[in-house]
């Protein structure tokens, strides 16, 4: 039996293929449909080929406003949920202190809790303190959530890191500041910049949170879930493709950059 | 590089003491380490003696005591204005930078800006200036080891802490590392503190030792002054093996003491012992196996006289080539050791022989029958 052999010996590139397909095809609709040109309002049937929707991509009343937004809430999300996720993994592995336990569990509540009931709670909250629904209740929002997966990606880098690296650094020379700036933030450096990329991708996406809390503003996809009622947009599928190329341009730099400089060392 | 002796790399520990709660790692302690030795604080793991290293990095904080480098007192100087350097177990090199950062580090940190010519050089005295840009990973535990070295000696340190540098290798690699260690410490002349629980390791390097026990220094001196005329059953037991046996004083004449051991009498020097000896009090007697001769019980006769004598009968005997380790039952003691050279070997020595055990008693040493007989021993530290 030739064939049956031959898919003996390929079965872990099949699977592997059909299981990035399964991964890419949602991508590959949304970046086809970016060059349809629909007849009605709604986006949902191939048409014919046009590259209108990417010659304008902001044609759409208020869709950049939103995009705008989305990506300033993002960006500082990610900066704040960063900064304060890495002093708490800090915290938490390196002091003890009182409520250490406590905070090491209390920490993992807005991963495990269900999105809409946080999202319920917060908008209780925020209309209690008589806070102004907008911009800053998202991005308190969006800090508090974030902050779970950066303190898990760095905590665990900061566990696993040996003490006795910075001790060698205090031995040498280097004082206290110097010692986090060119031994323990570096090595810390690749825990930091996974809890980052997750703050990002969360901060820019989320929806029931936001959209709870979001008083008269408007993200993104919040722009693209009230769209869809009354009709889609090309422009949704060009900027969703856009990102999408993005992220894929941004992880291949990193990778040529990485194989460059091991080739050079070798 | 310091030549003048000066004494600022003098290592003064001056009862320090280090507790952590009710546990005492370090019972106080003083210990002079002189300028351009190599010093080695021997000892089984949790004996005290990382933490009185970790005292002098300054990376632990003293109970209490002082800590002085020359005429300077530096118990609560910081470890980054200390001018020691240490090389660490397991060598904490930094993953992120390559070797030629690792070793730049110290000098970089001092605000020295050309270290090119400086870093290559000492990359060159450890043989590893082809390694220059490759990370620690990529490299051997033995060029890790080196670069270890290397980062902590290119600073011109006053005094090197070496922390079982060598723990990590393979037998053949320690051997080779303990040489060239010690053939660095002889070319820079920086005084080296060395911790190791390897007591052969402690004795080829080492032109002092410290032998610690319980955090306390047991006893300090040369190596063959520690290994010949041991003070305590812990330094017998641990450095190398000793037989040691329960004998009774008869008599005390100024330069020989007289014991009693199973029916028969032992001589020890007086000078040898370090134990009081009162007649009818009770003395630990010591003797290594390799001093020992044996002769069959047949040719007795020969065994030329004044020299300390034991009947016995062969237990057990094991050939390792070069010699052959007995083990001879006797009266005083079941497991008396003994290591025969194998020069011309007497095929009548076979297990279930009568044999004289006899030695000179100029080698028999004598200890505090007051003390543990088995400690320092390889079940006892092991335990």
């Amino acid at each position: 039996m030739p064939f049956v052999n031959w898919l003996k010996r390929r079965l872990v590139v099949i699977a592997g293929l059909l299981t990035l397909g399964y991964l890419l095809l949602p991508n590959v609709v949304v970046t086809v449909f970016s060059f349809n040109k629909p007849k009605g309002r709604f986006n949902y049937e191939w048409q014919q080929f046009s590259t209108d929707a990417w010659k304008d991509p902001c044609g759409v009343a208020d869709m950049c406003g939103s995009l705008s937004i989305s990506l300033q809430i993002a960006v500082w999300a990610t900066v704040g949920a960063t900064v304060l996720g890495t002093m708490i993994s800090f915290a938490l592995v390196r002091y003890r202190f009182r409520a250490r336990g406590a905070v090491n569990s209390l920490i993992f509540l807005p991963m495990a809790m269900p999105e809409v009931v946080m999202a319920a709670s917060l908008l209780t909250l925020f209309l209690n303190m008589g806070a102004q629904l907008g911009f800053w209740t998202i991005l308190i929002a969006h800090i508090m959530f974030c902050l779970s997966f950066v303190v898990t990606a760095v905590k665990a880098r900061v566990m696993s890191m040996d003490p006795r690296l910075e001790e060698a650094a205090r031995d040498l020379y280097a004082g206290p500041v110097q010692t986090f700036l060119r031994v323990t933030l570096p090595i810390a450096a690749p825990g930091i910049a996974a809890g980052a990329l997750l703050s990002f991708a969360l901060s820019f996406d989320d929806f029931i949170i936001t959209n709870f809390n979001a008083g008269s503003t408007v993200t993104f996809p919040m722009f693209v879930w009230g769209s869809a009622q009354r009709g889609t947009p090309v422009q949704i599928n060009v900027i969703g493709t856009a990102m999408f190329l993005i992220a894929v341009l941004f992880v291949l730099t990193s990778m040529v950059v990485t194989n460059r400089r091991n080739k050079q060392k070798a | 590089m310091k030549t003048t002796p000066d004494n600022s790399g003098d290592v003064r520990l001056s009862g320090i003491s280090k507790t952590y709660g009710s546990f005492t790692a370090v019972h106080p302690l003083d210990l002079t380490v002189p300028e351009g030795s190599f010093f080695a604080l021997l000892g089984a793991s949790g004996c005290g003696k990382t933490t009185t290293l970790r005292m002098i990095a300054g990376l632990e904080e003293p109970s209490t005591g002082t800590v002085c480098l020359g005429d300077q007192d530096v118990t609560y100087l910081q470890p980054y204005k200390r001018p020691v350097n240490t090389v660490f177990q397991s060598y904490a090199l930094f993953p992120h930078l390559d070797i030629f950062e690792n070793v730049a580090f110290g000098l970089r940190r001092r605000g020295i800006k050309s270290v090119k010519k400086q870093v290559e050089e000492m990359l060159e005295l450890v043989q590893l200036g082809e390694q220059a840009r490759k990370k620690p990973h990529q490299l051997s535990g033995g060029q890790q080891q080196r670069v270890a070295v290397a980062r902590a000696l290119i600073n011109h340190p006053k005094v090197l802490l070496l922390d079982e540098p060598l723990g990590a290798l393979d037998l053949k690699l320690r051997r080779q590392m303990q040489l060239e260690l010690k053939r660095i410490q002889t070319e820079v002349g920086i005084t080296f503190v060395h911790v190791t629980h390897d007591q052969e390791e402690a004795m080829t390097m080492a032109d002092t030792v410290a032998v610690m026990n319980a955090g306390r220094v047991e006893q300090l001196g040369a190596p063959t002054e520690l290994y010949e005329n041991p003070q305590t059953t812990f330094v017998a037991n641990f450095l190398g093996t000793s037989n040691l046996i329960e004998a009774e004083v008869d008599t005390s004449n100024g330069d020989d003491i007289v014991l009693k051991a199973g029916g028969g009498k032992l001589v020890l020097p007086a000078e040898r012992c370090s134990a009081p000896a009162t007649a009818g009090g009770k003395v630990l007697v010591g003797i290594r196996p390799e001093k020992i001769a044996l002769t069959h019980a047949d040719d007795a006769g020969e065994i030329p006289a004044g020299r300390n004598r034991l009947n016995g009968k062969i237990a057990d005997a094991s050939f390792i080539g070069v010699s052959t380790q007995y083990v001879i039952d006797t009266p005083v003691c079941d497991e008396f050791s003994v290591y025969v050279q194998n020069v011309e070997r007497d095929g009548r020595l076979l297990p279930g022989a009568d044999v004289v055990l006899h030695w000179s008693p100029a080698h028999t040493f004598g200890l505090d029958a007051a003390q543990d007989i088995d400690a320092g021993t390889e079940e006892e530290v092991a335990a």
